[in-house]
């Protein structure tokens, strides 16, 4: 025998091995494709030999030229014979191969699955190794599904090279079959305090990658893993934990806070770089969760960006690379800080590393201000004339546009300057971006109204030199500013100082070289152009040269009407029929002026770019459906003209069905594509600028190539440089007038003790040089709200967004069903089983998987063995584990022991049991979260009446002291489970009893109604106003200080997911109430909100009015504007709001003793009225306290079921009540010195109660 | 995740890939070349990340890259890897190529592709890092050697006669070749454990 396997080697001791293919392939350099395919041919032959070793030899060497780019998919089925090899030599050669070109699409795979599986639970560990890597690249859906099982039972392996690499496969797996999800999830986390930091590592790594997806779902492990992360030295799973928070901390601020310290001290510990720079930007995530809101914070700020500039000025390129980057988000929250590092980020402008010039551009962004914007911008467009590359320079140059046009132009002060910065920019040869430099103008010319003047000079002066622009063919993309010049001086036409000449330059046939769209936009302004020159001669009476005029127009524009595209065409031959009637009219000498204007009056107004996509679709109306059957292939390919705006346009228009029709879609495209290649008639698109050549008059003008090597100075226009010589001498002149301004302002405050606050000034606060007034963005009134985030439908990760939380708490209400368990391998030998038959049992489809009874029961049977082994594995495990695997795995049915079923029983609860453990957990962090439901009262009631349950079960109360214990040494509390959870009931009862609390108080505080049984919790915050982005709730109160104010206290909540600043109150005054405006403000003017709200953040801002007569109730409009900053954009958006002041609002709660009121009674000087409620249904003393808490009464005296009150108003009124009830029938009889005021509080007590 | 693991030489021939997405032949060919193109006209002492390989999958990817004598190791992965961590690991993985091969040169890797992919499969598994640990890989590789050896025992022995035969008369003896070293070890970087 072993003589016949020497001989056998001896035979192929001269077959080609993979050293010898490779040596081949390098002596044959000049035909090595030649030589290949004689070793393909080869290599085919050999994998016909019966001898394995042979055909595994080949198919190493289809290895090695599968790297080379050879498709070797052919030889699939000897792989999956390799691969089925007894030796670990050959095997191992076999998954490489298959690891290397096996794919979902490779119909073979499915042969592979018994193999796979045998070489899994073989004894041998390597083989269970080499089966996981190549399965880890080669996995299926099917594969997954069949093997699930088997890997969950190897990451249990007594082997740790098994196990982790069983854990790491797990996540493939959960790719393909996102069902094993679920049921693999308990074993996984328990791999997370596997004794092995191998597998531990492999575990993180596998939480994170699904976490990363879908955070949300992973909250709930955030205890073990701080366990994890500050007990494990393995830098790796550092790294690992820390990117991880980084994903959480934007769902839970609390985790954010618990998470500064270790980091911090790992920042200050760590040496490797990599870890302080995982922890630096994670500490960055939390700042930016937390927000605003936490000052004390700043020390760790000043660490982070401390840090980063360390790394910046490091002489490594990866670390400032690196630095770079992470600076830039903190920038986001926090520019101050970043600002202060301005030099650093300009002197990396100059690196030689464009990686680094482009991070460095973007920190650029958010470092200007309203002060260095200026000067910022000049050391940019330095960088333009030095940069070589035009995609560098592309870049620079959309960065500036960027910079400038950032949030609403806030940061420019002088438009003038920036117009010429704009027509400066002009000047760039072969730009791609001229588009954006022409929207930019459009812009600025249209919403900046004071700028228009100045811009139309600058824009006439730009048609005027347009052959500069054009001269060169290369420059075309920069033509796109003309389309914008062109609109700017005929729509604003007015402003023109001399409208014939650039209606004159407007026509020269040179235009005709220029793109379509743009020359549609020169005729249609030219006409507007004329019009406006009309009407100034006819002003003067100049009929000879308005006559000229429309003569210039009939001789110029047949060259247009002969234009090659459709929309010149068009335009022009329909203006030229215009002007020739104009001139007939003329010539009759009537007056045409006031008629030809008026074909272009009417001012067109900006439209926010969302505003179509915002627009709610009205009710029954389906966008969806067919208005007509479609036909079956249609006649028309529409052109795509390359204009400014159109080219925007299809954006909003994403159809809604996209999902499922775009194949249908795609193909039918494609036919028709077809179709009109075959159609002699169809006249296909070209690039329109290249067409216009054949213009008559135009081909024989010879085109002069100017050489602009040197910066082009167009004459005439002002450069950017004058304003910023301007800016510096007025901030000089600024800074002296200041000092003056700070000497007598010392002088007044020695004279007046405190100045009105109108806020710290700013030293930002720069007076613009013209009267810029930006003209907001028009959105539809009731738009919506926009969800822009929705995820990619092909995301294999979706399938992923799976709740395991309740899984988590053992018994959950929705444990494993049946159809959950992962498929279990059956007891059929597998061994007569035949490639044929598998096949047909793999293709199956899941659903049709469900198995009969029979089946399943069987299936059972397999998995209480299973556990059974396991469970005598784990005996020697310490006991706790044991319970809770007990508690993981336990079937509904089974009989669980006593102890659990009562925990199992208890709590109806226990779905947010999971989810209360981690609140509890992040409850002990430095800052109660009470402290926040104080001061937002109204959210506060809707949250903690969520969270409070509706029944509680009898609690034992003798743990109370053990709580409080424990609480504060919070290791302790990962001891027990059990322990653990009785103690977040008891937090819960807390949480209820310091409920009823509140609502005593309120009561007590209102007057003096005996407590009988909690009140329910009650807020006089009522809704103001509320759309997508901002929620406003107020209440009013009375002044007892003053007799003619009241405070109303409004709470804005950010509702959207962006930065609310600049938020703008302002009401229209009426005769009878004003609101307080600050000393020198007008009465129009909006009082500014003294704060500014971060994403889901609510603030408290009162506001004082005056108020003459309070006998009857009052409303009042207004509107709050504000600015909504985004990542990408800002917007400014208002909502408009009624404030109501009812007659309540003006009592102010006043204690009375009784003998005084029965005085006031007697006196006879009160009006008495009357009210009957029906149907009240509620005890008397939730009466009482509403009559208290809401209408500002308090109780006198109080007998059975009959009581009497008293409030006052701020100007004096007594109104006196007496209330009785008897059986739901409620009477009040009130009194009062003033019957209409009296009149309009019953009918708020009315509606009141009504609302119950 | 690590999207592709590819390394080349200064030519732009490839002398092992690994991808773990699928791609056709011609679709890695070409990724190859653009990565290439991409990393080779850098300069020598810029910054190891690349953004904008637009073959796998787009924006969201960067390129991790060391450079040694002849050879690129370029790493393509997601945002969920830490930049250094994989240049480390890069840094892990060359090391460790050198201890298996004993002063590992390009002509090793040429020769030996087979070997240089179960040296990777001991680090790398279906895109997330396996193992960190170089003593523990080299531990692993060993072992299978060994199996690999035992396995093969009389019969592998005239196989093995030959082939040193046949590399004796070649000129091209991998040793012989100076194409320089590769192991140069990195010092700016604090060694990760």
């Amino acid at each position: 025998m072993a003589l016949k396997i020497v001989k056998g080697s001896i035979d192929r001791m001269f077959d080609k091995n993979l050293q010898d293919l490779v040596r081949g392939i390098r002596n044959h350099k000049e035909d090595e494709a030649k030589y290949i395919s004689t070793c393909i041919d080869e290599i085919k032959q050999e994998l016909k030999q019966d001898n394995i070793a042979v055909k595994a030899n080949a198919v190493c060497k289809l290895t090695y030229l599968q790297m080379l780019g050879y498709d070797v998919s052919w030889a699939a089925f000897n792989i999956v014979e390799v691969m089925s090899s007894s030796k670990f030599t050959f095997k191992r050669i076999g998954y490489l191969a298959a690891s290397q070109c096996f794919h979902e699409g490779t119909d073979v795979i499915m042969l592979t699955t018994n193999q796979i599986r045998k070489d899994l639970s073989s004894p041998n560990q390597y083989d269970t190794g080499v089966a996981l890597t190549g399965l880890s690249c080669f996995v299926t859906p099917d594969l997954a599904r069949d093997l699930a099982n088997d890997i969950m039972t190897l990451m249990s392996h007594t082997k740790p090279y098994i196990r982790k690499k069983a854990v790491l496969i797990m996540y493939k797996v959960f790719l393909k079959y996102p069902e094993s999800l679920r049921p693999a999830f308990p074993r996984l986390k328990e791999k997370l305090e596997d004794p092995d930091p191998g597998v531990q590592s492999a575990a993180v790594n596998v939480i994170c990658e699904l976490a990363r997806r879908n955070p949300k779902n992973y909250l709930s492990l955030a205890p073990l893993f701080f366990k994890l992360m500050t007990s494990s030295t393995n830098n790796w799973v550092l790294i690992k934990i820390i990117k991880l928070f980084g994903a959480l901390t934007p769902l839970e601020p609390r985790l954010g806070k618990k998470l500064i310290e270790p980091l911090t001290n790992l920042i200050h510990s760590t040496s490797a770089m990599s870890l302080l720079y995982e922890c630096v930007n994670t500490v960055i995530a939390v700042l930016i969760s937390l927000s605003s809101g936490m000052p004390n914070h700043s020390a760790s700020i000043q660490l982070c960006v401390q840090k980063l500039r360390i790394l910046i000025e490091d002489s490594d390129q990866n670390l400032k690379y690196l630095g770079l980057l992470a600076m830039s988000k903190i920038l986001k929250t926090h520019p101050k800080s970043v600002q202060s590092h301005k030099d650093l980020i300009l002197q990396c402008l100059d690196d030689k590393d464009e990686s680094i010039r482009l991070r460095a551009l973007d920190l650029l962004y958010g470092m200007v201000s309203k002060k260095n914007l200026m000067e910022i911008v000049k050391k940019l467009m330095l960088h333009v004339d030095k940069a070589e590359g035009t995609t560098y320079r592309d870049e620079l140059l959309t960065k500036i546009i960027d910079i400038c046009s950032q949030s609403n132009y806030q940061y420019i002060t002088n438009f003038e300057w920036y117009i010429s910065i704009l027509v400066e920019l002009t000047r760039l040869e072969g730009t791609r971006h001229g588009h954006l430099i022409a929207s930019q103008m459009l812009d600025v010319a249209i919403r900046v109204k004071a700028i228009r003047g100045f811009a139309v000079a600058q824009m006439a002066t730009l048609l005027d030199n347009a052959h500069l622009l054009t001269g060169n063919t290369q420059r075309n993309g920069i033509c796109e500013v003309l389309y914008a010049a062109a609109w700017i001086c005929g729509e604003f036409s007015e402003h023109l100082e001399d409208p014939m000449q650039t209606l004159e330059a407007m026509l020269r046939p040179k235009v005709a070289t220029l793109p379509g769209h743009i020359q549609a936009v020169y005729v249609q302004n030219a006409a507007k152009l004329f019009a406006t020159v009309l009407q100034k001669h006819e002003g003067e009476t100049d009929s000879q040269a308005a006559q000229e005029t429309s003569q210039l127009l009939i001789d110029r524009l047949p060259l247009f009407v002969q234009s090659a595209n459709l929309e010149v065409q068009e335009r022009a031959s329909c203006i030229l029929q215009l002007v020739k009637y104009i001139q007939k009219l003329q010539q009759k000498n009537v007056e045409v002026a006031e008629e030809v204007t008026a074909l272009f009056a009417g001012e067109l107004n900006p439209v926010a770019p969302k505003a179509q996509k915002k627009v709610p679709i009205p009710e029954g109306l389906d966008l969806d459906a067919w208005i007509n059957e479609p036909p079956s292939e249609s006649e028309s390919e529409d052109e795509k003209p390359k204009a400014v705006f159109a080219k925007e346009e299809p954006k909003h228009y994403r159809s809604r069905n996209t999902e499922v029709d775009e194949k249908e879609l795609a193909r039918r495209r494609e036919v028709r594509k077809q179709e009109q290649a075959n159609n002699p008639f169809y006249i296909k698109a070209s690039p329109s600028s290249q067409k216009v050549y054949d213009a008559p008059g135009v081909e024989h003008i010879p085109v002069v190539q100017i050489d602009l090597s040197v910066p082009l100075k167009v004459p005439g226009m002002p450069m950017s440089d004058q304003y910023l010589k301007l800016e510096e001498e007025r901030q000089q002149k600024e800074k002296a007038e200041r000092k003056k301004k700070e000497k007598k302002k010392k002088r007044e405050k020695r004279g007046k003790g405190r100045k009105a606050d109108s806020g710290p000034e700013s030293e930002e606060d720069i007076t613009p040089a013209q009267h810029v007034d930006i003209v907001t963005e028009e959105m539809p009134e009731n738009a919506l709200p926009s969800d822009d985030d929705d995820k990619d439908p092909n995301d294999p990760h979706r399938a992923l967004d799976i709740d395991l939380d309740n899984l988590l708490s053992g018994f959950s209400s929705r444990p494993l069903a049946d159809s959950e368990k992962l498929p279990v391998r059956t007891h059929r030998p597998e061994v007569l089983k035949s490639p044929a038959e598998d096949r047909v049992s793999e293709s199956v489809p899941p659903e049709t998987k469900k198995k009969s009874s029979k089946e399943k029961k069987e299936k059972k049977k397999d998995k209480e063995k299973d556990r059974k082994r396991s469970k005598e594995e784990k005996k020697k495990k310490k006991k706790h584990k044991e319970v809770e695997e007990e508690l993981l795995e336990s079937q509904p049915e089974e009989p669980v022991q006593s102890e659990e079923t009562k925990e199992a029983a208890a709590p109806p609860t226990s779905t947010s049991a999971e989810a209360s453990d981690l609140d509890f957990w992040l409850s002990s962090a430095p800052v109660p979260p009470a402290a926040q439901e104080v001061t937002v009262p109204s959210s506060a009631v809707e949250t903690s009446s969520a969270a409070v349950p509706e029944s509680e079960p009898d609690e034992p109360k003798d743990t109370e002291p053990e709580d409080t214990k424990s609480s504060k040494h919070k290791k302790k509390k990962q001891k027990k489970e059990k322990e653990e959870k009785e103690k977040k009931k008891k937090k819960r009862h807390h949480h209820h009893h310091h409920h009823g609390e509140a609502g005593g108080e309120d009561s007590v505080q209102n007057g003096t109604v005996e407590e009988e049984e909690p009140l329910p919790p009650m807020s006089n915050y009522s809704v103001l106003a509320e759309n997508s982005f901002i929620k406003m709730v107020y209440d009013i109160q009375g002044n007892h200080q003053d007799e003619s104010k009241v405070v109303v206290s409004i709470i804005f909540e950010n509702k959207s997911d962006s930065f609310l600043k600049s938020m703008e109150f302002n009401v229209l005054d009426s005769l009878n109430s004003k609101l307080q405006r600050p000393e020198g403000a007008g009465p129009h003017d909006g009082l500014t909100v003294p704060f500014q709200l971060p994403p889901g953040v609510s603030n408290e801002a009162r506001f004082v009015f005056s108020v003459q007569s309070i006998v009857m109730p009052q409303k009042l409009k207004g509107t709050l504007t504000f600015i909504v900053k985004s990542d990408e954009s800002s917007t400014h958006e208002k909502l408009d709001f009624k404030l109501h002041f009812t007659c309540t609002s003006y009592l102010i709660t006043t204690p009375c003793y009784s003998d005084a009121y029965a005085k006031l009674l007697e006196s006879g000087d009160l009006k008495g009225s009357s009210l009957r409620l029906e149907g009240i249904n509620m005890p008397f003393h939730h009466l009482l306290a509403r009559i208290c808490f809401h209408h500002h009464f308090s109780v006198v005296e109080r007998i059975d079921s009959c009581a009497s009150m008293y409030s006052r108003s701020i100007q004096g009124h007594h109104v006196c009540l007496l209330v009785k009830t008897s059986d739901q029938t409620v009477s009040i009889d009130a009194k009062c010195d003033e019957p209409s005021l009296l009149g309009n509080v019953l009918d708020e007590l009315k509606q009141t109660f009504s609302k119950c | 995740m690590i999207k592709a693991i590819l390394i080349f030489n200064n030519h732009g021939k490839p002398r092992m890939s690994k991808f773990y997405e699928h791609y056709t032949e011609d679709t890695e060919q070409q990724i190859i070349r653009e990565t290439f193109h991409l990393v080779s006209k850098r300069d020598e002492n810029v910054c190891n990340f690349l953004e904008g390989g637009l073959l796998i999958g787009g924006s969201e990817n960067k390129l991790i890259y060391r450079h040694y004598a002849t050879l690129y190791f370029v790493f393509c992965v997601d945002s969920s890897e830490s930049e250094l961590g994989i240049l480390d690991l890069i840094q892990v993985f060359v090391e460790t190529l050198d201890k298996c091969f004993e002063n590992v040169c390009e002509l090793d890797l040429i020769f030996h592709l087979d070997k240089v992919h179960n040296i990777l499969a001991e680090m790398v598994m279906g895109g997330m890092v396996l193992e960190t640990n170089m003593s523990e890989i080299i531990t692993q590789v060993e072992a299978q050697g060994k199996m690999e050896k035992s396995e093969a025992g009389i019969a592998g022995a005239p196989a093995r006669a030959v082939s040193a035969v046949k590399n004796m008369n070649l000129p091209e003896m991998p040793k012989n070749i100076n194409i320089g070293d590769i192991s140069i070890k990195v010092p700016n970087l604090p060694s990760f454990k």
